[in-house]
């Protein structure tokens, strides 16, 4: 599994739109300028796609930051 | 697992009908200009095709499924007609004995409803060829279509701008060769709440507040004869399920997906297709798309992305294809088979 801060920065690219260094693991990613509901499939795709852990829709409700999408993708793979 | 083969049949042509009328996303003013963008780039729709209120699925069916009896003056020959949709024209009765009048087949013609979303076309062939491999039956219509639009609201921006209408058929008859078709077919109950029209029929029948429009959260309000749709759990459901279907049908029937020309899925929207056609390490150019232009057909988006994009491929080679459908139900499926010289023709829906 990479770092909280190789998970935060792939998840800056795939959000296309920010500037670089935007996101840090404190980030309440909901905050982020015009975020959607797209939001949250980029980020069950970005998962899935580079993790291998499939996240679901009580996961994210679950989630405020991207630390805890990293905790929660973490404990999808033990 | 629902590992099934049948055998003798062949598609001899399909048609689709889609209604003239274009929505763009970019005109989709629910929602901000940024969110337009957003959506119009993560689901791949630039625009979709809405029908008239008064335009019923089965009239779009209707003209793609009589476009295909003139061309091959064959009304008088079919001898089974399924029609696989989630929005017919009545509870009861079913709309395929509706069309079998309308489409002036013969009386003995066996005429049944299949009640499937984006599963529905792999469904309707199945069940279509393993009526028809015995040879009894010598030609079959499969009418495959939804018109979403009539339970989906504007102010409803989870439902609204992902939805087209489309209408299909296909013409399929016995044949002497052995022309398998193998399926993996398979349900989830489960997952009934992720997209779901709740109100309305025998569980939670009509009542006056069917009409009454409610904010669900921001950007979406809708009335309980509506669509809800939840796309997280649809999108979990799609990327945990599509791909391992259709590697254990791979395995299953002994095909390889090198041999395959095409991986034909269903247009849930483009990150989703995406992320399943990358799961199965398969090339862009072998998974053709029509979601950009008719945006979620439903049961249709399979055919109706056959007629758009294969119509060449399918008229002038021998094709290995591979059709996978997923969604509502849940309910899932693919299908591999084998094609030559289909004809195909994409329709614009004609009200007169």
């Amino acid at each position: 599994m990479n770092s909280i801060e190789e998970f935060t920065k792939g998840l800056e690219v795939e959000f296309e739109d920010l500037e670089p260094g935007t996101l840090s693991s404190a980030t309440n990613f909901r905050s982020i300028k015009g975020w959607s509901s797209m939001h949250a499939l980029i980020i069950i795709a970005y998962i899935d796609a580079n993790f291998n852990a499939l996240l679901n829709g009580a996961d994210l409700k679950s989630a405020q930051t991207i630390q805890d999408l990293y905790n929660i993708t973490i404990e999808k793979l033990k | 697992m629902a590992y099934l083969s049948t055998t003798k049949t062949n598609i001899i042509a399909i048609s689709s009908c889609v209604p003239t009328h274009i929505e763009k996303t970019a005109d989709y003013n629910h929602i901000s200009v940024e969110e337009r963008e957003l959506f119009a780039k993560t689901t791949g729709i630039k625009e979709r095709r809405v029908a008239a209120k008064d335009v019923a699925c089965s009239d779009l069916c209707f003209t793609a499924a009589k476009h295909l009896l003139d061309k091959y003056n064959c009304a008088e020959e079919i001898d089974v007609l399924i029609f696989v949709s989630q929005s017919p024209d009545y509870i009861l009765p079913a709309t395929s004995i509706l069309l079998q009048n309308r489409l002036g087949l013969k009386k003995d013609c066996i005429a049944f409803d299949i009640s499937l979303g984006c599963s529905g076309y792999v469904y309707g062939l199945s069940v279509i060829t393993n009526l028809m491999q015995s040879g009894q039956l010598k030609k079959g219509l499969l009418i495959v279509g939804d018109k979403s639009s009539t339970s989906t609201t504007y102010t409803d921006k989870s439902t609204y701008p992902l939805f087209g209408d489309a209408g299909t058929a296909t013409l399929i008859e016995h044949s002497q060769t052995k022309n398998e078709m193998h399926f993996n077919l398979q349900s989830d109950g489960s997952g009934k709440n992720a997209i779901i029209i709740e109100h309305g029929s025998c569980r939670t029948p009509f009542d006056k507040t069917l009409e009454d429009l409610v904010e669900i959260e921001p950007g979406i309000s809708r009335a309980k004869k509506h669509l809800i749709l939840n796309g997280m759990d649809v999108f979990n459901f799609a990327l945990k399920e599509a791909a391992s279907n259709i590697t254990t049908l791979y395995e299953k029937s002994n095909k390889s997906k090198e041999n395959t020309d095409y991986f034909v899925m269903h247009q849930a929207n483009k990150l989703i297709n995406e992320s399943v056609r990358k799961k199965l390490k398969i090339d862009l150019e072998k998974v053709p798309y029509s979601i950009d232009v008719f945006g979620n057909t439903s049961s249709a988006s399979i055919p109706l992305t056959m007629c758009y994009k294969m119509k060449e491929a399918l008229r002038t080679k021998k094709l290995s294809l591979l059709l996978s459908g997923f969604g509502v139900g849940y309910s899932w499926g693919s299908v591999i088979l084998e094609t030559e010289n289909v004809y195909t023709k994409l329709l614009e829906y004609d009200r007169a």
